[in-house]
């Protein structure tokens, strides 16, 4: 298969001796939505901007749209849409005017790109704006303008970089609407750096975990939480059965790690969907009653841990003490 | 083709920008009417000195301030790309397929505009004042090609020294630095042989003299063509150097980043 993008062994520092990057490599299928997730100062920008023609790697080599972005830099343009991590809206400008640049350096011209202009405009919830000074928009409604700017040419492949950092929770629950149905759209690849676990959690089909410039593990959010080998499953028992109960579902293969405390029965199992049934049921043919159960599934801040070491938040923090 | 439209695209942006700053444009207006007011009336008895062969100083010193205007607005071109380079507009050019001759191109034709139109000004001021062009339509034409080709180079200079720096303060620093030397060191002010013979050499070097000289001698009664043409391709020369050293300082940026 064809990948919308490869990175394979991207390295780059910058003066000053830090390693942004340190052999990274990972690959998006064309089509989906792909997050790397890390700490800020974990490379994902970098790779981002080596992807997209700004920045050039140490060594290493990249494809997008299986273009090489070293080699072929200007047909890697040509077939990219890019929202960085600061805004690149034109501030000066209507955002109609923006949006007209951008099409019309992409080769739309004359009627096209007015109409283009118009149908992101009103797509984007920015039509009684699109004449005013983009000075005046608020943060959501830049962030949005950025994402239309980058949609001008109706790119294969899109780039995100941190799109919702800084923005208030409701519209940054806006923006994931928006990137989800942007997902969905025919044939487009969405590559998305993040430090929110939640936003790959919620908006990537395959998510890869950067740590120190490298990818420390990859999968979709669903298999690397199952590589922590279990939800925890939470029963609250109707009354004091310990004997009884443990018996009955040290048996059981979908669970283990059967715990009994006064009346909250503890186990862990690998798939916790699928366990409850069976551990209902066995609970009921042994006359066991059940007041509540309760499912907890790893988060992908557990998947962090586990592969990095640290939390997210110590990870985050020791970032911020290093750039001090 | 592409390279042309791109430029357009940009100098149209640019240009919109100014627009929509109303107390730039009247300040940027302004500005050389006092030049040539204020100079014309301080140094008025000059032409009194032997050896000063010219009978109105404003006519003199017309064409020096149209050339000083417009390095002194072009020369600030790049605290606009640095704006750019910080709001992240540029990273987002870079990442588009413009060419990248167009983001400079741009910037620079824009100030020509500027320079065009101050230059009419400070033509048609000095005119009322009662100087007067004796080489005509013509000459004044040269007068302002000069003036355009010397602030087009500044304008690129400006952009390339902004995109190495990029930082506001350094590009103030070391256009303040330039400025009013390269301005002093030249026969804006003063006749040629009136300034100290070492001062002369070096004018002969400055590029702001190549301007004044090829635009003093188009404007007057007997125009050196040979000397105003050879001052303009020196000007030509320097512009296009100017402009592949802009040009490749996106290189620079782009390290940076």
């Amino acid at each position: 298969m064809e990948y919308a993008i490869e990175a394979d062994g991207l390295v780059k520092s910058y003066p000053k001796g830090v390693t942004a990057l340190d052999g990274l490599s990972f690959a998006v299928a064309p089509g989906s939505v792909f997050a790397l997730l890390g700490p800020n100062g974990a490379g994902k920008s970098t790779a981002v901007k080596i992807l997209t023609t700004l920045a050039k790697p140490d060594a290493g080599r990249a494809t997008v749209a299986g273009i090489d972005v070293i080699a072929d830099p200007d047909r890697v343009r040509r077939t990219i849409g890019v929202v960085a991590q600061g805004s690149g809206v034109d501030i000066q400008a209507t955002g109609r005017e923006n949006l007209r640049l951008q099409g019309q350096i992409h080769g739309i011209r004359g009627r096209d790109v007015e109409a283009r202009a118009q149908e992101l405009l009103e797509r984007f919830g920015l039509a009684d704006a699109g004449d005013r000074i983009a000075k005046g928009y608020s943060g959501g409604m830049q962030r949005r303008m950025d994402i239309a700017m980058a949609l001008a040419h109706d790119p294969a492949v899109l780039f995100l970089d941190e799109p919702t950092t800084g923005l208030d929770p409701e519209v940054r629950a806006d923006m994931w609407s928006e990137i989800g149905r942007l997902a969905r759209e025919r044939g487009k690849t969405v590559l998305l750096t993040t430090h929110y676990l939640e936003e790959a959690d919620q908006l990537a089909e395959h998510v890869a975990i950067v740590d120190r410039g490298k990818i420390v593990a990859e999968g979709t959010p669903e298999e690397l939480k199952r590589e922590l080998r279990g939800d925890a499953i939470h029963v609250d028992l109707d009354g004091e059965y310990n004997g009884t109960v443990t018996r009955a579902l040290t048996e059981l293969e979908a669970v283990r790690d059967v715990t009994v405390e006064g009346r909250t029965l503890r186990a862990r199992a690998d798939d916790g969907g699928r366990a409850v049934p069976v551990v209902l049921q066995t609970l009921e043919s042994h006359g066991v009653r059940v007041a509540s159960v309760r499912v907890a599934r790893p988060s992908l801040d557990d998947v962090y841990l586990k592969y990095t070491g640290r939390t997210f938040d110590a990870a985050e923090a020791e970032q911020t003490e290093a750039t001090r | 083709m592409t390279l042309v439209r791109h430029t357009l695209y940009m100098t149209l942006r640019h240009l919109r920008e100014l627009w929509r700053q109303p107390w730039f444009v009247a300040v940027t207006l302004v500005q050389p009417v006092i030049w040539l007011l204020l100079f014309g009336a301080l140094f008025k008895r000059v032409i009194e000195i032997p050896g000063f062969h010219s009978n109105s100083y404003i006519a003199f010193l017309a064409p020096g301030v149209v050339v000083m205007t417009a390095m002194f607005n072009a020369a600030w071109s790049g605290m606009a790309l640095i704006d750019d380079l910080n709001r992240g507009v540029t990273a987002r050019f870079l990442v588009s397929p413009v060419r990248r001759e167009a983001l400079i191109a741009g910037r620079i034709l824009k100030e020509a505009v500027v320079v065009v139109i101050q230059s009419l000004i400070i033509v048609a001021l000095a005119l009322i004042v009662g100087a007067s062009f004796p080489g005509g339509v013509g000459g004044v034409a040269v007068l302002f090609a000069v003036s355009a080709l010397l602030g087009s180079t500044f304008g690129a200079l400006s952009n390339g020294f902004a995109l190495i720096m990029r930082q506001e303060e350094a590009l103030i620093g070391a256009t303040q630095f330039i400025l009013l030397p390269l301005t002093f060191l030249s026969t804006t002010f003063l006749a040629a042989n009136l300034i100290p013979k070492w001062m002369q050499h070096v004018a002969d070097f400055n590029p702001v003299n190549w301007a004044v000289v090829a635009g003093r001698t188009a404007t007057s009664a007997n125009p050196d063509w040979g000397l105003a043409a050879s001052r303009a391709a020196f000007l030509a020369g320097l512009l296009a150097l100017c402009l592949a050293f802009a040009t490749n300082a996106f290189r620079s940026y782009q390290r940076s980043v």
